[in-house]
């Protein structure tokens, strides 16, 4: 079977191609003045421009109270849904994930719309709750997977053992679905701060988050800005991916459906 | 009395995540223009979308079509590629098969604007018009990381010496790769191009950088761009409605039946 590993080499020209060649890109692009000589203006442009960093810090802060709200509305539901004497049907699981094959701009805009007619003022509030609406099906996922696939009697262990219901949880149940949280954690958080279509919608342009900027910069031929800005984004990525190290990957490997 | 309780949480919770989907389909039987706007019981709206009597009728189409066609094209592909690098995956070790992880990381990590914007850098660099195949070509660099990520497993969990065995017992490399490797792959592989195409159909940044100004559209972008202009192509209620019927009938037929097979 041992040749058999030259089976990758597609997929590694593949993955340098469409991969690493483009995130290199970024870097270089964002190293480059509009007239393709090195320089740092972009990158200073960054942090002298106000209306970016503004910007910037309302994305973070935007992104973290979602992501906040996520835990705490998706967590219970994980929870219900991975538990036998509470939830035996497959089906709940679906129904939770259904909503996602719905296009997302067309149920974001069906939300604005339910805002206005209830009268309620398009803003942060809404900003949240549609992003909230958005992503909790990719924080309830993961930390369904590593729920259900727990073993169950470490927790009865706990029970024998004559720990509180309470304590069984914060002691032996949540720290052991802690890497369902970090991955979901991981697919709401960044792609929070880099929507731009439904920040948009949600709040009648009012608001602008980071993916915004990007892509007025990107489309307005503003190429090394557009990229200066993503590379901002980059770092971040890096950096959160590098502190949680191996955990992501190994709740990722839950599979689909 | 708790089993009460977390019923009720998780209904509540679903009826919040259906609410925007039960609005667009209520409206979809109304004929006014704006999504919010009940005037009367009209099958109109299904009418046009069918006969194609309806403003831009021509642009929809295409946009449902181009939808279909890139997921499609994109996750065959990315399936294929997936499957072959993780069996290429699966028999690497130590770094490179590490080095390969890590790459297989980096679209999933990503959030789509960060691949949107690098594909495009990659493409103006490389002087590519932009159009159906740099659209496909970014599909299939999101979607293929998952397809690894769902066959690795299937090649863990496989004996290696029933391949050997077939080997031994005069079947060809490539008769053993159709009799035992791939049956034992098949469910990864399904799971992959399932994940794959619901991802390609529902992707919006990605498609938006990359499909150049040749007035390429999908659903999402030609959604973003109605909307921009101001009014929604009413014709979209009736079909985001039909849209979610079909894919609630064919997900409650696969868990049912899964379901069944299991029990029995």
């Amino acid at each position: 079977m041992n040749k058999r590993s030259s089976w990758a080499l597609p997929y590694f020209i593949f993955l340098v191609l469409f991969v690493v060649v483009p995130l290199v890109l970024i870097v270089v692009y964002a190293l480059q003045d509009a007239s393709g000589h090195f320089s740092f203006s972009n990158i200073t442009k960054f942090f002298t421009d106000k209306d970016a960093l503004s910007t910037f810090a309302l994305s973070i802060e935007v992104a973290l109270e979602n992501t906040a709200l996520c835990i705490l509305i998706g967590y219970p539901v994980a929870y219900i849904l991975a538990d036998k004497s509470l939830n035996r049907s497959a089906v709940t699981v679906v129904l939770f994930i259904l909503p996602m094959w719905v296009n997302a701009l067309m149920r974001t805009l069906a939300t604005a719309e339910l805002f206005t007619m209830a009268g309620i003022t398009l803003g942060k509030g809404t900003l949240l709750f549609g992003m909230c609406y958005d992503y909790l099906p990719f924080m309830i996922y993961p930390i369904y997977n590593q729920l259900a696939k727990m073993d169950k009697s470490y927790a009865e262990a706990a029970e024998d053992l004559g720990a509180k219901p309470l304590q069984v949880f914060t002691k032996v149940t949540l720290p052991l679905s802690m890497p369902g949280v970090v991955s979901g954690v991981m697919m709401v958080f960044m792609p929070t701060v880099s929507t731009f279509a439904i920040s948009e919608f949600l709040t009648n342009n009012k608001i602008k988050l980071f993916g915004t900027i990007i892509q007025e910069n990107i489309n307005n031929s503003m190429w090394n800005y557009g990229a200066a800005l993503s590379l901002v984004m980059l770092v971040i990525i890096g950096i959160t991916t590098f502190l949680q190290g191996k955990d992501s990957r190994e709740a990722a490997e839950g599979g689909a459906i | 009395m708790k089993k009460i309780l977390a019923k009720a949480y998780l209904w509540l919770i679903l009826l919040v995540l259906y609410l925007p989907i039960v609005f667009i389909a209520v409206f979809s039987f109304t004929e006014a223009k704006s999504l919010g706007n009940w005037t009367g019981f009209s099958l109109n709206l299904y009418k046009n979308l069918f006969t194609g009597s309806m403003q831009n009728s021509a642009g929809l189409i295409s946009a449902v079509e181009n939808t279909l066609l890139i997921a499609l094209v994109a996750s065959l592909i990315a399936t294929l590629l997936g499957t072959v690098a993780a069996i290429g995956i699966f028999n690497l070790k130590g770094r490179k098969k590490q080095t390969m992880q890590f790459l297989n990381n980096i679209p999933m990590i990503n959030p789509d604007i960060i691949t949107g914007v690098s594909l495009f850098l990659l493409f103006v660099f490389l002087h590519v018009s932009q159009g159906y195949l740099t659209v496909i070509l970014a599909h299939i660099t999101f979607c293929t990381p998952y397809v690894v990520l769902n066959v690795l497993p299937k090649l863990s969990q496989m004996n290696p010496n029933i391949y050997e065995a077939a080997l031994d017992l005069g079947a060809t490399p490539f008769q053993a790769l159709r009799k035992v490797l791939v049956p034992t792959l098949r469910p990864g592989m399904v799971s992959g191009f399932i994940l794959s195409f619901t991802m390609s159909l529902d992707d919006f940044a990605v498609t938006f950088f990359t499909r150049g100004t040749i007035g390429l559209d999908t659903l999402s972008t030609f959604i973003y761009t109605d909307a921009r202009k101001g009014g929604l192509t009413p014709e979209l209620k009736p079909l985001m409605t039909i849209i979610f019927l079909v894919i609630l009938a064919v997900l409650l037929f696969i868990n049912v039946r899964s379901t069944k097979t299991k029990t029995n």
